[in-house]
Order: structure tokens, then C-alpha cells, then sequence
């Protein structure tokens, strides 16, 4: 019997304790009535041999294409040692540190990844992490309200319409009113005017991307210093691997990061598990939701970790809880963790100037095809948008047809941009499947 | 103790980027560089995986320690299920490739282990429809009552904005209803955690739009009138929310949709066994009845009539996205593969042994320690420490005195309306002869108490690290390791 243990030996035994003849007596005395009926949408069970075999047939349905697609979310190199380290089962068959002392594993673990995410975003503090980006900034937008008690977020459409969808998803039956600002139409910016304007001294927050969703990095120095005056919060939505080469959210003055992790050291795995992380100053810490783990001493004052600043959280507080979220996503945070161990500080660069590099190139390659023309500011880092001289859908079922996911058609998201196609372009992709990308693009059109 | 910060010198290496076959440039320009490196380690392979090795050696996990954590079902993991989740048709997919034009071919196998799951899941629960968005129990808990207040606006009923909630539930419940935009309203317990049903009727009107219910409830109990209070609710108007949390007692014995229930969420790192890693990342699928189903989140992955499947992003009643794509994917291949592994049959034997284990354990202990409920339990038999506080030791002194026995403490001090709670829930994957075990270091703690408290009042004392100043984490907090 696949995972139980006890044999009938043992059951005949332990059923003899309990004072039941056999297990139809033991749960009329557990008061358990309504019998199932039989369960015949199930299947009958399968050696493990036979669940192998079943699973490889499906993953190799999934069919290997060379991706240029991001949106968020991307296809970076992982190094060995990662999987070597979260295949440790004392890390990946443990629960919640509620019990400290049998938990300075994963509680070191968490205060060291709180650390490095705070190295990388320039910001105090950052909490023990989220469910994923998207949950991210939806607990960025109550965590300003908490802050300041106002209702209104403001928030660019160069914000991944995921997020936003999923912003507005959560909220729906929050007090809170949700203003999307639209685009610079121009290029692939957002509107810093509008913004500007549309910020007042009843705004919660201003939620932006950055680099934002097509990739654009955008100078955000005089919102956050009118942001200030206001006492709105300013939230960016970061991409991790861009901040080893960017000004940090901290360094420009935000004053809520948050994002997806995603890039450090987890796989693309159909969508998660992934990682939500937050961080902010020192003066909001307390307004943070979710885990924390704090350094402290042992009664003889022996350094080590424990969850803190729980009198936040829903299994103290319950219904005047700052969120509902219970379980985060601790075994990504330990990936992002040993990720940024084993790249380093150098490596970490060394990758992220490749990505810029790769970038570029594929950039230079696409948009020497007549026709195709770049998007944007002329400020990237991995990903960028052209304007294809036909429907982008079409060009990507084309393509895909021809081993290429060339990226993400816009039209979808963005009416009036069904020409334009969203490229990605990380450490992975050689400089053959580039130029072959831009073959192939030629070819279709 | 010391960090990984402490560890390494400035210019080691742990990792060789691949040589750069395109000219280093860059659209970055310098204005927009950060001032200077992000102060990352510096250390060698060697240097990190000793690191971690021997900080993973510092926790208890399932693999190296018996943890009968309350509520938390902490079950052996199984690990071809490990295998399946790394196949790189599954861990290099990316997950907007499906919403390409065309791209949907591409990901069949995917969607299938999604579309498949869906079915296996309503079929064992009773419910009509399933989705595998929330990305843990508590978003799940989260999504259902979104879909109950979606429910209700689409019928015009905006005043029914209270959400029951029983004082036995976790604190999860009442934090997920006030996220969906609920006034929390306390439904009593009576002392076996059963809902007082007087209390539930007079706390029942035209305002309320359901009640969350823990099945089997928090205490382990089966709530004897379940499909009384449901019926209760449904002539009230509500909707009945089932808390899944403790499905492990239940699957393939009773299904919450045949009890009543219009919705529930199961947590599939509890009883569909993938592994807790340290506190996520999980995921919480919800079951719906028929009139739920036009509220679940989008896309849905639909199965056309020639056998492929696709995504349904057409829902124009639907409460929007959970998660950015289609849920834990990593993690619901595991439990994917634990529901085909286990099967029809393996299914009642998981919630019968769980029983068994769980009630093995309340007879055996029962000598030593109070228990305010006396009947047949479900999967966790819940204790009161009183007796030994009358001797000063506390259930957290017992919990610590586990510790040094190498075994995993019970939860503590929860159901709240159980004093001294020791919550153990053994699951069905662990064996008489370690229940035994358990119950003599239960029963020499018992003892201690009588001979030598001040020995518990020390433990741990095996441990890398003693009882914490938690008082003192709170009062000066220091959340990061400060640059040198």
C-alpha cells in the first residue's frame, strides 16, 4: 500500500486500542455519515514506474521552442548548485520556524534573503516574501493605505496588464479606487505628465514598473520627489535581474518595492511556483505583511533567528490582520537566496551585462529588417518593442511555426498596438538563435 | 553562527558566465546605473553548499524527524513526484507560450495535467467544478469567498456582506473574508467544536452571505451537524463555505459537496502531499458547486471536443485572476502525481489510517494528559496541558521537551478555545512503532512534570540555540545584515 505504513497487523492492533472491531465502527463513533459514493472518475492507482512513464509522455507533449518571450518572466540560466541546495530535505520537508529552535535553518535562511533582496533594491527592509508579483502589488496598495489612510491608487498602464488585472482582481471589494494612467501613445513609455497631474493629496499610491512592461526604463526622479510632497507612496514593480545594473528603487527614492523573483534561480515551470517579494524603509516596517524573521539571542544570548513582528499577522490579529497570507513561498525565497549566493556580487553584473548586450544586438539585428521598427526611449534592458510591418499575432503564430516564440503581440493588452511585438532576449540566447530569430522574421514578412 | 556575508573575500568566484558571442553593449545608459554593486557574497561553490548543508542540518523536516504538527499534515512526500516536477517539458515551459496565437498546441501536456487534476479534484470532493489558481490555502480561502460575493452582487444582493464565521476557525478565515470585503460576525462553539446551533440561528438574517466552516473543524472533530447547519444556512439565503484544511481525515470517506458545502478549498501541500518547503510555496485549489461556476477565475482550461485542450478567457461573470497564469504549476504536478499514484482505492486508505494513527495516539496518551473532548477524533487528537500547569509547565515547555527528544512539537496553543492546546496530528504515513515512540516521550514528559519541571522549563537544551528573546526581536528589529 503505496505510503502508508501501517499493515493489517497493525491496523487489526491499533483498531483493537481504540475499542472499534473495524474501521466502519470507528468512523460511526468520529460521527462520519454520507458515504461517498464510488469514486469512478478516478483512475485506479499507478506503480511509480507507471507515473514516470505517464508524466514523461505529457511533459514531452510540451513543445521546446526558442523563446524570445519575457512579459515578466524569464528564461535565465540556473546553476546547478541551486536545485543541489533546495533538494535538501531538512529545508524543502520542513514547515512554517514556528518552533525556532528546531528551525535556525530556514529562519538564517530567510533573515540571509531579506538581506540580499534588500542589497539589490537599495531598500531597508523586505519581508520573508509574497505568493508572486502580482500578489505583491495588490499588498503594496493596502499596505499604503494602512500608511497614509487613503483610497485612491494610481497606477501606469505600463504596469504588466497582469498585475493590473490581478490588482484588480483582489480589490475588487476593497474601498479602493483604481485609476489606470494610458501611455505616452508615441513610444513605449509611461505618460510621466499625466501621472504627474493625476497625483493629489487624496492618493494612496502611484504603482509603477521598472523597467516597465515593454521593457523600458524610464526616469522616475520627479515623481518620487512630488510623490513626497503629497505623502503619496510611490511603489515600483521591480525586475530583480535589471536592478544588478540599474539605480535601485531605494537609490531613487521610492518608497515601496515590490516584484516577482522569478528571474533568481527559479524555473519558468508554467507559471510558478514563483516569488513575491516587498520591501521598504525602516519607518513603514511595521505596516509590511506578511513573514519577517528577525535576529535576536538565546537565553544565554547566543545570536540567532526567530518570526517577528507577528501582532501583524492573521493568526494573531484575524479579521484586523494587514493580510490575509498565512504560507509564503519560503522555498523560492531559499532559490533567490542561494541564486545570489552562487552568482555574486560580480557574477550577478557579469549576467546582467549580458542580458543588456544580448539585448541590444537582437534589437539591432530585428530592426535592420525593412519594415520593422524600435519602440521605445532608447533605454532597455533585456527587452524592447518593434513595430512589425504586419499584425504581430500573425508574426508569432508564423514564427512559432518555425521553432521561434518571438515574443508577446501586444494588441491583446494594448488596443491600438496590434502591430507591435514585445521581445525578450536573456544570457541564454546565442548570438545564432538571435540572428536566426531575425531570419525568420524576415522571412515572414 | 555566521552569515553567508561572513564568508568568502572580495573577488571570489563561484560562478563563470558563459563567453559573450555578441558585442558587450548596452542600451543602459550611465545616468541610470546604480551608484554602486549590490554587496552580494563573494564565495566559492564549495563555500555556499557547505553554508547551506549545515544550516538545512539545524531544522527538523519529515524526512529526518517525526512532526505531528496540528492541522498542518505533515505527511511523507514522495519523491518521484520531485522527478516529475523537474522534467524539463514542465519546468522550462513558459507559461505565456499558451497564450500565443498557436501556442496552446505547444503546451497540451500542461494543460492536460491541469484539466485532469480539475476533474480528479471535484470528483473526490462533490463539487461540480474546480480551479487550481490560489497559490495556498489562505488565497484560497481568499478566492472562495470572492466568488461567494461574486455570486451575490450578480444577484443583486449587495447587503449580504457578513461572513460566519465560527470562533473555533483559523485565523486565516476571518482575515481572507475581511480581503474580500466582509464583515466578520463570531459563531460559537460548543465544547466539542461542533457550531452551536442555537447561537448559529441567532446569528443568521437577511445580511449574511455565508458561513466558513472547518471540515473536519479545528478541534479533529467531525462536526456531528454538518448537513444541519448547512441546510441552516442555504434557508438563510447564505452559502456554505468548507475550510479544507483537514480534508487529509476525509478523501474518498465523504465529500463536502455531498454535505451541503458550495465551495471549499483543499490544501494540496497538506493532504495531497507536496512538501511544505519550510513554509511555501503551495497551493490551494477551490471546488465550486454548478452556481459558482460562472465566477471562477479566467482563463479556465477548457477541453474541445476533438480531445486537445485550451484556454477560456471568455467568462464575462468570472472574478478576474488569482495568480498570473494557472497557479502553482511546480506543485500541483506533485499533487497531480499523488492523486494518480494513490488512485480510487489508495484515497480511503489515506484518510483511514490517518484516523486510525490520529486516534491511536488519543487513547494511548489519554492517562497522562486532559483531553476536553473524549469521542472518536478524525485526523488530530487535541490535548489540554491543564494537568501540568497546575505543575507549572506550560504546552509550550512540553513542545520544547519534544524538541530535545528529537521530535517535532505538536502545534500549541491552538484551537484557541481549547486552553493549552497540543494539537498532534500524526498522518497516515507514519508507523505504529513511531507512534510508540512518541507516546513514551509524551508520557516521560508527563513524569518530568511530577520529578523535574525545571528540566522542561530549560528545554531545549540539544539544540544549536536555546529559547529566543522573541520580545527582544520585536522591540529592536533587525530584519538584515548590516554592510560592513
Amino acid at each position: 500500500m503505496p505510503y502508508i505504513a501501517n499493515t493489517d497487523a497493525d491496523r487489526a492492533d491499533m483498531l483493537k486500542t481504540i475499542g472499534c472491531r473495524d474501521f466502519t465502527e470507528m468512523w460511526a463513533a468520529a460521527q462520519v455519515n454520507t458515504p461517498a459514493p464510488p469514486l469512478d472518475g478516478l483512475p485506479d492507482g499507478m506503480s511509480e514506474a507507471e507515473l514516470l512513464k505517464y508524466f514523461r509522455m505529457l511533459s514531452e507533449k510540451n513543445t521546446d521552442v526558442t523563446g524570445f518571450v519575457g512579459g515578466g518572466f524569464y528564461d535565465h540560466l540556473i546553476p546547478a548548485a541551486v536545485d543541489t541546495v533546495i533538494s535538501r530535505s531538512e529545508f524543502y520537508t520542513s514547515y512554517t520556524p514556528y518552533q525556532p529552535e528546531a528551525s535556525q535553518g530556514t529562519l538564517q535562511a530567510i533573515y540571509e534573503y531579506q538581506s540580499v533582496m534588500s542589497r539589490l533594491t537599495g531598500m531597508d527592509v523586505v519581508n520573508a516574501s509574497l505568493y508572486d508579483g502580482g500578489s505583491a502589488v495588490y499588498e503594496s496598495a493596502l499596505m499604503a493605505m494602512r500608511i497614509n489612510r487613503r483610497k485612491k491608487i494610481i497606477i501606469s498602464e505600463a504596469v504588466s496588464p497582469v498585475y493590473r488585472t490581478m490588482l484588480k482582481s483582489y480589490a475588487a471589494n476593497q474601498p479602493l479606487e483604481i485609476i489606470e494612467i494610458p501611455l505616452d501613445p508615441e513610444n513605449a513609455d509611461s505618460n510621466l505628465n499625466s501621472l504627474l497631474t493625476a497625483l493629489d493629496s487624496e492618493t494612496a499610491a502611484v504603482i509603477v514598473q521598472y523597467p516597465n512592461f515593454f521593457g523600458t526604463i524610464e526616469a522616475w526622479d520627479e515623481l518620487t520627489a512630488r510623490t513626497k510632497e503629497l505623502k503619496v507612496l510611490s511603489v515600483a514593480v521591480c525586475y530583480p535581474m535589471a536592478l544588478a545594473l540599474l539605480r535601485t528603487p531605494g537609490e531613487i527614492g521610492f518608497d515601496i518595492a515590490v516584484g516577482d523573483g522569478q528571474c533568481l534561480g527559479m524555473p519558468l515551470s508554467f507559471g510558478g511556483a514563483y516569488l513575491g517579494f516587498i520591501a521598504t524603509s525602516n519607518a513603514f516596517m511595521r505596516k509590511l505583511p506578511g513573514r519577517i524573521v528577525g535576529k535576536t539571542v538565546d537565553k544565554d544570548g547566543k545570536p540567532g533567528f526567530v518570526l517577528t513582528l507577528q501582532a501583524r499577522e492573521q493568526h494573531i490579529r484575524r479579521e484586523n490582520a494587514m493580510s490575509n497570507i498565512c504560507s509564503n513561498e519560503n522555498l523560492c525565497a531559499l532559490t533567490a537566496l542561494v541564486y545570489l549566493t552562487l552568482t555574486g556580487q560580480e557574477g550577478l553584473m557579469e549576467i546582467a551585462e549580458q542580458n543588456a548586450a544580448k539585448a541590444i544586438f537582437a534589437r539591432n539585428e530585428i530592426c535592420k529588417i525593412s519594415g520593422i521598427k524600435y519602440r521605445g526611449n532608447g533605454a532597455f534592458f533585456n527587452e524592447f518593442v518593434v513595430e512589425l510591418p504586419i499584425n504581430a499575432e500573425e508574426a508569432v503564430s508564423a514564427l512559432l511555426k518555425k521553432g521561434y516564440a518571438a515574443g508577446i503581440p501586444l494588441g491583446t493588452h494594448y488596443p491600438g498596438r496590434e502591430k507591435q511585438l514585445l521581445i525578450a532576449v536573456t544570457e541564454k540566447r546565442t548570438r545564432e538563435e538571435i540572428t536566426g530569430l531575425a531570419k525568420a522574421m524576415e522571412e515572414i514578412l | 553562527m555566521k552569515l553567508i556575508f561572513d564568508k568568502g573575500r572580495s573577488g571570489r568566484r563561484a560562478y563563470r558566465a558563459p563567453a559573450c558571442d555578441v558585442p558587450m553593449d548596452s542600451a543602459v545608459p550611465a545616468a541610470m546605473r546604480r551608484s554602486a554593486p549590490a554587496r552580494l557574497p563573494e564565495v566559492t561553490e564549495l563555500d555556499a553548499i557547505r553554508h547551506f548543508t549545515n544550516l538545512s542540518r539545524k531544522n527538523f523536516g519529515v524526512d529526518s524527524h517525526f512532526y505531528p504538527l496540528g492541522s498542518c499534515t505533515m505527511k511523507y512526500n514522495p519523491k518521484s513526484h520531485e522527478i516529475i516536477a523537474r522534467m524539463p517539458g514542465f519546468a522550462g515551459l513558459h507559461p505565456w507560450l499558451a497564450q500565443l496565437p498557436g501556442g496552446e498546441k505547444l503546451t497540451q501536456g500542461a494543460l492536460e495535467t491541469l484539466y485532469r487534476q480539475e476533474r480528479f479534484l471535484s470528483e473526490l470532493l462533490g463539487f461540480a467544478e474546480t480551479t487550481l489558481q490560489p497559490m495556498a490555502g489562505a488565497n484560497g480561502e481568499f478566492t472562495g469567498v470572492m466568488l461567494i460575493a461574486a455570486y451575490f452582487k450578480a444577484r443583486g444582493k449587495t447587503t449580504r456582506n457578513v461572513m460566519l464565521i465560527p470562533d473555533a476557525a483559523h485565523g486565516t478565515n476571518p482575515a481572507s473574508a475581511v480581503q474580500a470585503g466582509f464583515t466578520c460576525r463570531e459563531v460559537s462553539s460548543d465544547a466539542e467544536g461542533n457550531v452551536d446551533l442555537n447561537d448559529l440561528a441567532a446569528k443568521l438574517g437577511d445580511d449574511v452571505a455565508g458561513l466558513m466552516l472547518t471540515c473536519p473543524n479545528t478541534v479533529g472533530m467531525f462536526d456531528r451537524n454538518v448537513e444541519q447547519v448547512c441546510k441552516m444556512v442555504h434557508d438563510a439565503g447564505g452559502l456554505c463555505y468548507c475550510d479544507g484544511a483537514n480534508a487529509n481525515a476525509i478523501i474518498g470517506r465523504v465529500r463536502p459537496g455531498d454535505l451541503g458545502f458550495d465551495v471549499m478549498h483543499t490544501n494540496v501541500h497538506k493532504t495531497f502531499s507536496t512538501p511544505h518547503g519550510g513554509g511555501g510555496p503551495g497551493a490551494g485549489p477551490v471546488s465550486v458547486v454548478e452556481k459558482l461556476r460562472p465566477f471562477l477565475p479566467v482563463p479556465r482550461i477548457i477541453c474541445k471536443p476533438d480531445g486537445s485542450y485550451a484556454l477560456d478567457h471568455n467568462q464575462p461573470q468570472s472574478i478576474g485572476q488569482i495568480s498570473a497564469f494557472y497557479g502553482n504549476f511546480g506543485v500541483l504536478l506533485r499533487s497531480c502525481a499523488y492523486l494518480l499514484m494513490l488512485g480510487r482505492a489508495g484515497m480511503i486508505r489515506v484518510s483511514e489510517n490517518a484516523v486510525l494513527n490520529a486516534n491511536y495516539l488519543r487513547v494511548k496518551l489519554a492517562p497522562y494528559y486532559d483531553q476536553k473532548i473524549t469521542r472518536m477524533c478524525m485526523h488530530e487528537c487535541v490535548f489540554s496541558a491543564t494537568r501540568q500547569v497546575a505543575k507549572g509547565v506550560h504546552a509550550l515547555d512540553i513542545a520544547k521537551g519534544l524538541i530535545d527528544r528529537g521530535i517535532h512539537p505538536p502545534t500549541i496553543y491552538f484551537p484557541l478555545i481549547i486552553p493549552e492546546a497540543l494539537m498532534i496530528e500524526p498522518t497516515e504515513t507514519e508507523s505504529k512503532e513511531t507512534l510508540d515512540e512518541f507516546v513514551e516521550a509524551m508520557i516521560e514528559i508527563a513524569k518530568l512534570t511530577d520529578t523535574d519541571p525545571e528540566s522542561l522549563h530549560d528545554a531545549p537544551v540539544t539544540m544549536p540555540v536555546k529559547r529566543m528573546d522573541e520580545t527582544l526581536a520585536a522591540r529592536k528589529p533587525d530584519l538584515a545584515a548590516p554592510l560592513q
